[in-house]
């Protein structure tokens, strides 16, 4: 599956072995970590939660999109779900192609189009004790369109 | 008509509740969710909110179906 979800630490080694390929001369590789702080209030660990059925039939579109679009050979991308604590990895893009332009763009689009379009929320759990829902409508677009990059 | 209407993440606490059977006479997904939004006070609209239709994404203006399966997905944030 190209696309998929996890409640277990995501295993990058296997996900980098999946896309191995000996015409493949490049392979770029995203993670999206779990970071301590995010408008400033210190975070101490991060719940996903994922709606399974539509997040996987979306995301398989996002990766068949970036295949067609860039031209790589292989793509994948595993998002977590779930409590999650700082430093682990959120989500996982691994592109391989022949080149490293196409799978810079690939991996990038990739990314960039699973925040916008997956029904995948996060909740933030502060070490105030105060949790809270993350909105990320304006830093999506953008990857970082305001001063603290909310959730690369 | 009937339809089932699910709620998740900050929609779900907004309403209190996940999912509701809802008796309506019909029209769009963003006329049931003003709606909905009449009947719980918490729900509020937001415009980055997301619909699906039966597990397929779908756009707020297409109209519904007796039987459907309507899904509100508050802002997403994947990532």
């Amino acid at each position: 599956m190209k696309f998929s979800v996890s409640d277990t630490p995501i295993d990058v080694a296997a996900a980098r072995q999946a896309v191995a390929d000996r015409s493949c001369g490049a392979l770029v590789v995203f993670e999206g970590w779990i970071r301590d702080h995010n408008e400033g209030q210190e975070v101490e660990r991060l719940e996903y939660e994922v709606y399974r059925p539509v997040a996987v039939k979306e995301g398989e579109r996002i990766i068949d999109e970036a295949v067609e679009r860039f031209g790589v050979s292989n793509a994948l991308c595993i998002h977590r779900e779930g409590l999650l604590e700082l430093g682990e990895v959120a989500v996982l893009v691994c592109v391989s192609s022949p080149h490293r332009g196409e799978a810079f763009d690939a991996c990038r689009y990739i990314i960039d189009q699973a925040k916008t379009r997956l029904p995948i929320w996060k909740k933030e759990h502060y070490v105030s004790g105060v949790s809270e829902w993350v909105n990320c409508e304006h830093c999506a677009a953008a990857g970082h369109a305001h001063g603290e990059t909310p959730h690369d | 008509m009937k339809v089932r209407v699910r709620y998740f993440a900050l929609f779900r606490e907004q309403t209190g509740c996940s999912a509701e059977a809802v008796e309506w006479p019909g029209g769009t997904a963003a006329e049931l969710f003003q709606q909905m939004a009449a009947k719980h006070a918490g729900l509020t609209a937001e415009a980055a909110a997301l619909v699906a239709v039966n597990d397929e994404m779908a756009s707020w203006e297409s109209t519904l179906s007796d039987g459907d399966e309507v899904l509100f997905f508050p802002p997403v944030a994947g990532g």
